[in-house]
Parts: C-alpha cells; structure tokens; sequence
C-alpha cells in the first residue's frame, strides 16, 4: 500500500497515546470498507457514465433505490486520500476479503477506529437535535467541536489528532441514523459532517510542525483566491486497439499510466479520456493573518489553504473568515534525476468549513466578536470591577499622557463601552441608537488629536481619519470593477470599517459639507446608503464617532457660542450625545498640576508609570468583555430617575420660556446610563448610573451650551444653531427696522447703506452690519421686502 | 576541539561532529551547544574581526558554507517553513543508512529515505535582509577597513568558482580566476566611477559578467531606497525568531549557502508547476521573490546574531552600557569642547547663523527613547526655513550632514518625487512580499526633507498620501504600512530635517528662521567657500560626538523638577498666552537635548536656564517676524474700522493665511496676500 509522510510516524511516536496505534500505514480501505459495504452500491454502469462528473443526482435517477442505498457518497477531497472513494475501492479489491484482510493487517488501528466508533455511536443522541436542520439544506452537518469535547472529551482528542479518520467514521454514523429516521429520502449526496471550531483556535503563528494532519482552526483574512481548478480524481483510460477501459485513481497528485492493455496486451495503446474521468473542484486561497492578533514590529504571515467541491468560491479576498480544517505539509518531489533536494516542506491547510467572521457586520444582526478570555483574565476583570472606584480608575488609565480633562475621558470611556442594544423594528423604529457620539472642540494644541490618536490606537476596529482628507467617498463605500473578473466589488471606507467600532475624525471642521452630509444619516440610523454603479444596498454603520474640530478662528472665541465657533450645522451638533470643550483653563493651580505632569512623563521611568496606570492591554480586554457580555437593562428605580432628570431638564428652560431639552437628550442620558452600569459589569442600570449620566451630561452642556450672552445654558444652541435669547434679539431689531422702514412712509426703494445708518441712529443699542443682515433676512421671509444688491424694495 | 580555521571555515563541521557526537546520548541539547560554541568563539577578542563580511566582501571571494557576517536590516519577513530536522539517508560509498542534520543547509544529500521513521520536522523562519538602507559612505569604509578576515585564499578560489558557476558562461569562468587588479581594465567602460573603495569592487564584479547583469535586472532586490545597491540575502533563523522585528538592523553571524542546486531546484519548480496547474501554488512572480538564484541573493543559516544599538565603526560594537566606562568617561570629558567645534563648523556652514546651529546640532542628537501611550518622547524634528534660493545649498547642507551621521536619506520634495515615489511600503499579494517605501528606514537614520524643491503644481492621489505619510512620521513617528484590505503601523526612530524657504507645509517640532549673516550679492562665492570637508580626524570627533551624544541616559532630579514647575508657572502668570503646554513640551525636550550635547546626563539648572534662553532667542525671532505683519494687519484693520465696518473678525480670519506666510518670512507675498484681502473686506 501507499506509506504515508514521516512526519505521521514522528506524530505517532510523540503522541501519548503509544498504546493505541502506530498510524496507518495500509490503504484505508482496510479501515472503512467493513462498515462503508452496505452504504455503496457496487454499481460499474453508473460509475462510468459520462454523467457522473458535475451531476452526482443523475446517478440516483438511474437506478431508484430507498435510503442509504439512493445516494452517492460523496468524494471529500479534503480529507485527502484515505477517506476518497469507497466506489474505487470495492472495484479494486471484492467487499468479501476486507474483513479478512483487517482483521489480519492493522489490529492496532482498528483499535482507534472501533473506539471512536463505539463513541460515535454513543454521539448519536446528540446528534439527533441538528439532525432535522440537514434535511433541508445542504447535506452537510456542521458539528461545533466545543459541543464534542463536552459530549466526550477523548472523542475530542481523537477527532483533532485523527481528522483524516475520525471524520468518515461520524460520516458514517450520522448516515446511518439519517436513513434509519428517514428511510425514503434522497439526497444529492451522503451528509458530510464538518467540525469547526476546535478549541485549539489558534494564530496562524502559533502553527508548528507538531500540527501537521491535525485539525486546526485559525483566523485569518483572505487575500488571493485561485481560478477554480479542476482536479482529477480518477483518470479514464481507454484502449485504442481494443477499446477496453481502465481507471487509475490519482494518488498524491501523480497518475500511474497504465503501459499495458490487460485485454490485449498492447503496450502504450491506453489514452487518457478526459470526458470520462472524475475532477473534484478545487480552489487555492491564500489566507494572512489578521492585524488584530499579530505582535508589533512584525509582518502577518500567510498561509495556502485549499478548498473543495462546494466550499469553493465560498470567500472573496478580503473576508475576515474561521476557518477549520486539516494542517498538511508536503515534502518537495523527489526527483529522480536529482540526488539533492531541498529539504524544505510545502504546506497548506484542507479547509473542511469556513466561517465568515465579518459576514454579519454588513448584513446581519449584531454579533460581538468572540474574544476568548482565560479564566484568569475574566478573574482579575471581575475583581477590578468590584473596586468601588473602577469607573475613575478606567477613566484616569484612558491616554495617562494626556493631563486631566477628567471628564472628557469619562465621557469617551463611557463611549468605549456604549449603551445596550436595541430592536425596535418590529415598532417601525428600526434599530435604536446604542453607541455614544462624542465632540470635541477647542483650543489648537489641546491634544484633541492626540487623544483621538489614543483611542483609534486601543480598539480593535479603530479608524482615524481626518477631514481634511477625507472624502464623502472615503469615509462611506465605493464601488470599484474588480481589473480581473470585471466583477463589480464594493469597498468599504472608514465609517462602514468602524462598525461596532469607534470612528474617529480630526478636523471635523475642515471637513467639506458633501461629506458631511454623510454623517447625518449614520450618526442617528447608523446605517449607510449605497446607490452607485447598479449596486444599491444599506449597508451597517453602527459606529460611535469621537470626532474633533478647531474653532473657526484659531482661538476660542469665549464671546460666541459653540456653533458660532466652529461653524459647524446644528442638524449635526445635536447627534452629538456629549460636546466637550477643551479650553485652557488659565489658573495657577492648574498650570502647576500640568507642569508636574508634563516634566514627570520626561523623566519618571517606564516601570514607575505602569504601576499607576492600568496597562493598554487590561484596559481592552476589560472593555471587550464588558462590551461582549454585558447587557444592562434599566432598573425600576433608574427609569423613575431617568423620568425626573429628563422632567427637570424641560422645567428649567420652561421658565424662560424656552424649551431646554428633546428626546434625544434622554436617549442620550439612557445610552450614558447603560454605559456607565457596562463600567460596572452590572446588568442593571441603577439610579447611581443615572445620576452619572445626568452629571456628566449637564457638564458637557455647561461647557458647550451655554448662551455667552446670558450666561444661561440653553440647549436651542445646540438644536437650532442659536440661542433663544439671540433669536429674540433678532425679533427685536427686525421689529425696529420695520418700523424705521415705515417711518419712511411710501418709499418703494432704499439704499442698503442709508437704511443701515437710519437703524443705527435710531437703536438705543449697537447695531452690528451682522445683525442688521438678518434683521434684512427675517424681513424678507415675511415677504415685507426683498434685498437685490445694494437696493431694498418693500413688497407692497 | 577544533581548530580556528575549522570554525571559520568549515562551521558546518564543528556542527556536524557534535550532532554525531549526540546521537548516542538522546536529549543532549546538541543545536543550543552548538550555537553556544559560535557564540564563546565569537566573544573572543577581536574574533569577530576575522569573520569576513558580506558588507564588503565580493560575494564569490566567499567559500561556500563558510562562517561570514552580515550587517543588514531586515526588510521582510517571509513565512515560517518546514524542513528535514534529522533525516536518513544512505551513504553513496557504504551504502548504509546514516543520519543526518538537515539544520544550517538548504538541501539534503545523497538519496533521502522520506519514509524513514527517525525523520525529524522542523521549523525554521525566513528573513528578507538588505544592507542598512542610507548607510554612509564612510561607515562601510570604517568597517571594511577594520576586517581582518583573510579572503580570497587562491587555493579555495578556483573551486568555489566553480560551484557558483551555474550562472554564468565559460568565458567569465576565464577572466574570473584572474586576481581582481588584472581585471580592471578589462571591465572598466561598465563600471560607474564612484570614489570610494572597497565596495565598489564588489560592484564592478557583480556587473561585470553580462550573463550576471542580465539576470540581476529582472530581479528587484527590493532595497528601500532607490539608487542602492548591494548584496541582500535571505536569512534563515533557527531559533528565538520572534525576538527579530522587521526594519531591525542586526549583524549576522552565519553559514553561507550558495549551494547552484538552489537555483536548479527553482527552475525546475518553475518548469513544473506549469505542467501541474494543481501543484501551482506559487506564482512564478513569487517563486522568483522567494527562491531567487543562490548567487545572487546568498542564504545564510543564522548561528548568532547581534542587534546594532548603533552603526557607527567608530564606536565599541557593544554599545556604551558594559565595560566600557573608560571609554564613556573619556569621552564625556571631551563633549563640550568637541560640541564648541561643531558649534562653530555649523554655524560657518550655515552662513553665520549661531542660534540655527546650535539647534541643529540638539537636532542630530535627538532620539525617540520611549513612547507613551501614543507619544513618542525625544524626537525633535527641525524645520529650518529661510534656506537661501540658491540651488546647491540644500544640497552641500545634506553632504555635510551626510558625513556626519551613519546613515541618512535626501528626499528632494519635488513635486515629481511626491507624486511617484513609493514612500510607504505595501504588500504585494502576488509576489507575496513586502515592497518596500523610502520610509522604510532603520533607527537613527537622518532624512533630509528638502521642501525648497517643491514648486507650485497638483498633488495627486499618491502625492496626498506620500505629504500624509511624511507628516504621520513627524507628528507620530509611526509609518502605515499598506497591506490593502488594512494598514499596518509599524513605530519608527527617524531624524527629519526639513529644509525650506517659508515655514514648512509639514509639522515640525521646532522651527528656525535661518539669518544669513552674509549679504545676498556674495552668497555663490561664500557657499563655493563652505568647506565640505573638514580634517579626517576632526570629522571622526564629530562623528564620535554625536552617535554617543545620542546614546547618552538622561535623568531630572527632583529639585530642578521643581524649579521647572516653577517657573511654569511663573511664566504663564506674566502672561498665560506665552507659554502653552506644547512649549513646555519643546523646553523640555531642548533642555534634555542640550544637556545630552554637553555631555551632562542629568538636567542641571543651569542647562535648563541655557533652553530656556535659546527657545526665547528661537522665538524672539519668530516674533520679529510677525511684528512686522502685525503692523501690515493694523494697517488693513485701521482700514477696515474707519469705514465702521464690522467686518473686524473677518478680515482678521482671513489675514491668518498672510501671518502664515509671513512667518515663513515670504515678506513680498504676505503683503500680496494681506492686501488683497484687505481690500477684499473692505469691498463687502
């Protein structure tokens, strides 16, 4: 029989299962064929119609039988040549000597064959619950390798060292009892099981050589995909002298050509028949490392992996995808010309099932990324968020070489974490808001950018961008045509990479007004609109945008209100939840406290600053967690908390006539709440989260709406892009001008200039040429006049 | 234990014999002895001396599986790869079954049995190394001059021709057996006339035979900056690869391997994988990328390796920390005097300009010697604007920066260069490899941004993102990596000086306005004077000086924390809009550079008071500057009030775009600009 690699034996010989098995070195029908003889029909007109290759049902049709009987095994490639053809197999050797011959040959392997079919059959309850699911779909039963090993974790073991056998055994298994329960159905082809999600879910760089035939998992993204190939399976030769056939299975790549006609001794008579042999698809993708588990300073790794039948195309370059399958290293051919060779092994992985990790961020619900924690780490999490003081703990490790603003990086913590998500589509609200906008404007040099830079840098789906650069196209999705397939694809900008991430953008302010339109729709909907080049789809944006802008003058101007000072439109500064200012402060206390923090980070010592802060890395993992696992829901108490807060924040504008708060404030203080009980690992929101929310809320209002003429906080700034009292004035100078015009008498035409004198002359107060325009504006939205120019005409 | 020669020239020997040596003894730990043997031998003293380096060295002057080092920088890193640990074979004159050691070799011998049971896999990973992009002219010249490694033994010479020999045609087989000085006439209308010895020779070999050149120009070496040359080799690493980073400079000690097999394999792969559309996994681009014939980019079997906490010959190799006080303490004791001479070099090189100089030279000692959080500490990016117009001044001003530091990079801004240089490496997924960008540089490495060769024009795509590129590496010393589907951040340590007429379109960390001290009219003949280059051994001072000055630990003592604070405060009491927590930032950082140029590793009071003195001169003059816009601005707005237009705010907005330019001392075109929009405000 064909021997296998050496490094089988070496594994053989590692493995601490001596007393189980020597691996096999015999064909493999040996191992199968005593239970695979009832399940293949020994069937020669059918396997050599022309008809087989593409169209495995025509085979069923041909020859109506019930159950097992009805349908073909399917080849399965990727388990690579022990489990391929049993049809080739009973051709070669007649069923009646394989019991003989395996009892005889291999005791030792059939030990580990026979004990992991005693275990499958065993499985067989547990399998019956996914069963149902397979009649429907494809013939394929996925089987979560986490449910095997808390089923049987010597099943497990087996099923992860001895893919190549113990997978046809569940083959079998689940077969069996599929027919059993269903006896008159008819499949395309017999149920493959594929396992995924062995626990051993590794890093592509953690793979060694100890891996090799064992079934793996590992995350990657996918960069190349082949053409598909077209594999010959089985090769058909047909005599030209007598036309006698012949089939030669492929092994390892090579076809042994029959020389000699066995009918009638011709030599070199056989031709290939293309027509009539057997391929299998095959696909080569090219699979790299993902950026989020790769070690700095160094570059990702890839690897080959090859994909089968139907698993082929299953991925395009760019997918983030699981996949599972078995780990193959190839020694280089011998070559026989060649003494030397190189001593080096080509290897690839055989894919046996893909799992799209990013699949879902475009379409589907929400789905947190699993983020395998030790036990360990989910105890140190767990103590630190019982320290009644984790919420200023977290907030004071967030970018430590950024001095106070303590509340700014409260604000962006609770950000980090979000509120609870949402459903209300079945109401017609859609998806309701979990993430937390956060602004920040200021003074040039108050290390906005540094702080965002911070934060791109400890999330795992970051994105910074600057809106200088930026484009509308660059931040949402654009269709590009693909320059080999001239398939159209559509690439993802910022926002739409930043899904269930933060977005961060500098220069808000910079940013071009087409661009920004953008955002109106994904900071409130979170969803994207595409219609471009025939694609027209919605695509998921739920991102939290931490964006940061610099007052239209280079300096804060106290005077003005905050969207007089970076100009942006009010539309959008209300998606905002929280704008912050960072201004200078200028008082002496102050300027100290900075001193000492500045000169520290230049000489304290790497170690000294550690022990004060929280690393990076805990402060992620906490945050992952937390966001992974925890859903607060409001409590009782903290809904009658929310109630009042939101209650008072109406009142105080009410008394001066003005209105003080929307609902969007309180979904913003809800969303604030949540977050804070995440900070907690609670999975209540109680009243002290409330009363955070409502706190660190009102602080970023006072800094941001309030009326630098009133000195009141009025929220209309933010809402309307101007402050009740400003709107008032400007009823009052309209009025005045009015009645300036009327004193004219009939005067169908006015100079710009005079007018303006004439106001000014009469006003008790200054007149600025700002005022008197929309003073002019409001007037002609009433239709009393009309500017064209430099002229004023009053409509009669 | 074997001899010298033995471990020079045979290591393969030395490994084989402890690997024999084991095998009756399981678990011996034989590969760690082995690689512990190199490294004794190599402690000794001045052994490392005697190793000849790829660096200068023609690479068929080499025998074949000798010991040789290589002072490289890792520019890729390619996947890990599985070979034949341990592997039987049957002995060609016995015909029996032996073991054998695949590790240190890149084929096997004689008839392997791929079914033997005693088959061992093993790991190993694959290094893409070139030698260290920018590096001076001198510093190769320091170190070949300080090899001691005897090459070219004419009795292995012949031989080893041979071997390589797959490559090449007969009639080079001739004229290379010939010593290298008969040759030269021969080859010379090909070589390039380039001043400076030995690695030229090796250059002059390289392209010598058609055939060699031929095959050299379809094969990118892939070297970072354009314009380089070199051997590149791939480095195979046994063990603690994950202690390497991509763009470390490390100096190689390994086995040669430029086996012709190699290539032979290659090609017939190559033949075959069309043949075997299924076997085909590689692509004939990255077949070529990663088996490139052994000739041309040898393989060297790592047996120990050293990073290079600095690249400069003039310095012990292993850095300042250990056993080398003497050395330390004498030169500290030099510092400041050697610091007066630069200081008064510089200041002559930059027409007169004292202030300018001395910032340079804080500039050329600076060093990102920690990061927090995302900050890195210690760079010190200077933008010297104010660059007179004459063209070669950028130029001279960059070689004699040049041979100074040990390596470094002129990036003429021109707007060609900007829109089509590849300045941040990507990854090409078909070749599978790293490409490589011009800011893919090694620590330290100076690059010298000469903006006085952009003139007006369109940026491009490529242009936006090579400007975004640069100032990503100024502001955050961090280079994007373009994988395509995501980018990469890989941290880097790099010295850039920008060279401009106005103040830079780039961020800088500090910026001075040069003040020629010579009148325009006799510039050409003060420039024609600058002397480029001073005496040797003033020149090795300077050197000197500045590779330790920058190595130099630094600490504050609490007190002068305090008065630090202190004054702060003070100052920002006076007037808060003085002094802003960026200034204090740039303080610190000049007074750490100042003390490091001085050779004081702790920040006294005195240097502090010193920074604070040459910020506020550094600032005064940036002031003068402004004071004259201020009163082109008073003008405008007096303008502006008279007419009792409120248009103040405006007008001023827009007056920032003239302060800008004048700042940069562009006087004419902040007048243009300033009177343009103040007439613009005042016409409503």
């Amino acid at each position: 029989g064909p021997t296998s690699p050496p490094f089988q034996r070496r594994r053989g010989q590692d493995s601490s299962t001596g007393d189980l098995m020597p691996m096999p070195t015999s064909p493999p029908t040996d191992v199968l064929s005593p239970r695979l003889v009832p399940t293949v029909p020994p069937n020669e007109v059918d396997m050599s119609s022309p008809l087989m290759y593409g169209t495995p049902s025509s085979r069923v049709e041909g020859t109506p039988r019930s159950g097992v009987r009805g349908t073909p095994a399917r080849q399965r490639p990727d388990l690579g040549s022990v489990s391929k053809a049993p049809q080739v197999d009973l051709q070669s050797e007649p069923p009646s000597a394989d019991g003989a011959v395996a009892s005889e040959a291999n005791a030792g392997q059939r030990l580990v064959i026979w004990g992991t079919d005693v275990n499958v059959g065993t499985c067989k309850e547990k399998f019956q619950a996914d069963f149902i699911l397979c009649v429907v779909g494809d013939p394929v039963l996925n089987v979560n390798c986490l449910h095997v090993q808390s089923f049987d974790a010597e099943l497990y073991r087996q099923l992860i060292c001895y893919p190549q056998e113990v997978i046809p055994t569940f083959d079998m298994a689940v077969n069996e009892l599929f027919f059993e329960r269903f006896p008159d159905s008819i499949l395309e082809y017999q149920i493959q099981v594929r396992p995924y999600n062995a626990l051993k879910t590794r890093n592509m760089r953690n793979l060694n050589p100890e891996d090799i035939d064992q079934l793996i998992t590992i995350s990657g993204m996918v960069i190349r995909t082949s053409q598909l190939i077209p594999e010959m399976q089985e090769a058909f030769f047909q005599c030209q002298v007598c036309a006698f056939s012949t089939r030669v299975e492929v092994d390892r790549g090579r076809i042994a050509e029959p020389a000699v006609c066995r009918h009638c001794n011709t030599t070199h008579s056989l031709a290939l028949v293309h027509n009539r042999s057997l391929f299998s698809d095959k696909q080569m993708i090219k699979i790299q490392e993902s950026p989020d588990d790769m070690p700095a300073g160094q570059t990702p790794h890839t690897t080959v992996v090859y994909a089968h039948n139907d698993l082929v195309d299953k991925v395009q370059p760019g997918d983030r995808i699981n996949i599972t399958g078995v780990y193959r290293a190839v020694p280089m051919r011998a070559n026989p010309r060649q003494s030397n060779v190189k001593s080096v092994y080509k290897t690839h992985i055989d894919v046996i099932h893909f799992r799209k990790t990013d699949e879902k961020r475009l379409h589907g619900l929400d789905d947190a990324e699993q983020k395998l924690f030790t036990e360990e780490r989910v105890q140190t999490l767990k103590e630190l968020a019982a320290k009644p003081d984790v919420y200023e703990r977290l907030a004071s490790a967030l970018a430590p070489s950024i001095y106070e603003h303590e509340d700014i990086k409260k604000g962006i913590l609770l950000q980090l974490f979000g509120g609870t998500r949402k459903d209300f589509s079945q109401t017609g609200r859609g998806n309701f808001r979990a993430d937390v906008n956060i602004l920040l404007c200021g003074d040039p040099g108050t290390s906005k950018s540094q702080l965002l830079q911070y934060v791109f840098n400890l999330v795992p789906r970051g994105q910074y961008t600057s809106g200088k650069g930026s484009s509308a196209v660059g931040l949402t999705a654009y269709v590009m045509k693909d320059p080999e397939t001239r398939q159209l694809v559509l690439q993802t900008g910022a926002l739409v990479l930043s899904d269930n991430g933060i977005c961060c953008i500098d220069e808000f302010d910079k940013m071009s007004d087409s661009t920004r339109s953008v955002l109106h729709e994904v900071m409130e909907q979170q969803t994207l609109s595409i219609a471009k080049a025939g694609i027209i789809c919605q695509l998921n944006a739920r991102t939290s945008v931490l964006a940061a802008a610099n007052p239209i003058e280079s300096q804060w101007n106290p005077k003005k209100t905050t969207i007089e000072n970076i100009q942006l439109p009010h539309t959008l500064l209300s998606r905002f939840d929280l704008i912050f200012l960072m201004l200078d402060p200028q008082d002496e206390a102050y300027d100290r406290r900075l001193a000492h923090h500045l000169v520290s980070l230049y000489y304290q010592s790497e170690e000294q600053l550690e022990e004060e802060f929280l690393d990076m890395a805990m402060l992620r993992d906490y945050i992952a967690y937390a966001r992974t696992y925890i859903n607060p829901k409001l409590s009782e108490e903290a809904s009658q908390a929310l109630i009042e807060a939101y209650v008072d924040m109406r009142k105080i504008g009410s008394g001066r006539g003005m209105v003080s708060a929307y609902p969007r404030q309180l979904e913003s203080l809800i969303r604030l709440a949540e977050a804070h009980s995440k900070v907690r690992f609670s999975e209540k929101v109680e009243t002290i989260d409330v009363e955070e929310a409502k706190r660190l809320h009102r602080e970023a209002l006072k800094q941001s709406a309030t009326d630098p003429r009133t000195g009141f906080v009025d929220i209309s700034i933010l809402t309307t892009g101007m402050s009740a009292t400003a709107r008032k004035r400007r009823e009052e100078v309209a009025q005045a001008l009015k009645k300036v015009i009327q004193a004219k008498g009939k005067t169908p035409a006015m100079k710009y200039h005079t007018l303006l004198e004439d106001l000014r002359r009469q006003s008790e107060t200054a007149i600025t040429k700002e005022m008197f325009d929309e003073a002019l504006r409001a007037l002609s939205d009433e239709d009393y006049l009309t500017v064209t120019g430099k002229t004023v005409r009053l409509l009669a | 234990m074997p001899s010298t020669d033995d471990w020079l020239n045979n290591p393969l020997g030395v490994v084989e014999g402890m690997f024999a040596a084991s095998q009756n003894t399981p678990n011996s730990g034989w590969a760690a002895k082995a690689v512990a043997f190199f490294k004794d031998r190599l402690k000794e003293k001045d052994a490392h001396t005697w190793v000849p380096s790829l660096n200068d060295v023609p690479l068929h002057y080499l025998k074949p599986n000798s010991l040789v080092k290589f002072r490289c920088f890792i520019q890729d890193m390619f996947d890990p790869e599985f070979y034949m640990g341990t592997y039987e074979a049957v002995d060609p004159s016995t015909k029996a079954k032996v073991l054998r050691c695949g590790k240190y070799k890149d084929v096997t011998e004689c008839g392997v049995d791929f079914n033997s049971r005693s088959t061992m896999t093993a790991e190993r990973h694959t290094f893409y190394c070139v030698p260290i992009p920018g590096e001076s002219p001198w510093v190769k010249e320091g170190y070949a001059g300080s090899s001691q490694a005897r090459v070219v033994p004419s009795t292995s010479y012949a031989p080893t021709r041979q071997k390589r020999s797959y490559e090449e045609d007969d009639d080079d087989m001739d004229t290379d057996t010939q010593p290298q000085k008969q040759r030269e006439p021969h080859t010379g209308p090909h070589s390039p006339t380039e001043p400076h010895g030995n690695g030229d020779c090796k250059r002059r070999e390289k392209e010598a035979p058609s055939s060699q050149a031929a095959s050299a120009s379809h094969l990118d070496l892939n070297f970072p900056l354009p314009g380089e040359k070199g051997p590149s080799c791939l480095l195979k690493v046994y063990e603690e690869w994950d202690g390497f980073k991509l763009n470390e400079a490390v100096e190689v000690f390994g086995i040669l391997s430029v086996s012709p097999a190699l290539s032979a394999l290659a090609d017939e792969d190559a033949s075959s994988s069309l043949l075997d559309p299924a076997g085909g996994m590689e692509t004939a681009e990255e077949q070529r990328v990663h088996s490139p014939p052994a000739s041309l980019v040898p393989r060297l079997h790592m047996l120990h390796a050293k990073p290079l906490p600095h690249n400069n010959p003039l310095l012990p190799a292993a850095g300042l920390e250990d056993n080398n006080s003497a050395f330390l303490s004498s030169t500290l004791r030099e510092m400041a005097a050697v610091r007066a001479e630069l200081l008064a070099y510089f200041t002559h090189v930059l027409l007169g300009d004292a202030l300018a100089a001395e910032y340079l030279i804080l500039h050329l000692v600076s060093n990102v010697y920690t990061r927090r959080d995302v900050l890195p500490l210690g760079k010190f990016t200077l933008n010297l604007s104010g660059c007179p117009a004459v063209a070669s001044f950028t130029e001279r001003f960059y070689q004699i920066i040049q041979q100074l530091v040990p390596s470094s990079y002129y990036l003429g801004m021109t707007l060609q260069n900007m829109n089509q240089m590849r300045l941040v490496p990507k990854k090409d997924y078909v070749a599978n490899r790293l490409l490589s960008g011009a800011l893919q540089l090694a620590t330290n490495t100076s690059l010298f941004l000469d903006e006085s060769q952009l003139e007006q024009g369109q940026l491009d795509t490529t242009g936006v993102r090579n400007v975004t590129a640069l100032g990503n590496l100024i502001s955050w010393q961090k280079v994007d990596y373009d994988f395509s589907y995501h980018q990469m951040e890989f941290p880097c340590n790099i010295n850039v000086l920008i060279a401009s007429e106005g103040r830079s379109l780039l961020p800088s960390d500090c910026q001075i306005h040069l003040q020629s001290q010579v009148a325009p009219p006799d510039l050409e003949a003060y420039l024609g004077g600058i002397q480029v280059h001073p005496q040797a051994s003033q020149l090795n001072k300077f050197r000197m000086y500045l590779s330790v000055a920058r190595q130099l630990d630094y600490s504050i003592a609490d007190e002068v924390t305090k008065s630090v604070e202190d004054d702060f405060v003070d100052m920002r009491k006076d007037d808060p809009q003085s002094i802003s927590a960026e200034d204090l930032h740039r303080m610190l950082v000049v007074a750490r550079l100042l003390s490091l140029s001085l050779g004081q590793t702790s920040l006294s009071r005195d240097s502090w008071l010193r920074a604070k003195h040459v910020e506020m001169l550094r600032r005064s003059r940036m002031e003068q500057n402004k004071i004259w816009l201020r009163a082109l601005l008073y003008l405008c707005h007096s303008k502006v009030d008279a007419l009792g237009e409120p248009r103040l705010g405006e007008a001023g907005h827009l007056d920032h775009g003239a302060l800008d330019l004048g700042k940069g001392g562009n006087h004419s075109a902040a007048v243009a600009v300033g009177g343009r929009r103040a007439e613009a405000a005042l016409h409503l």
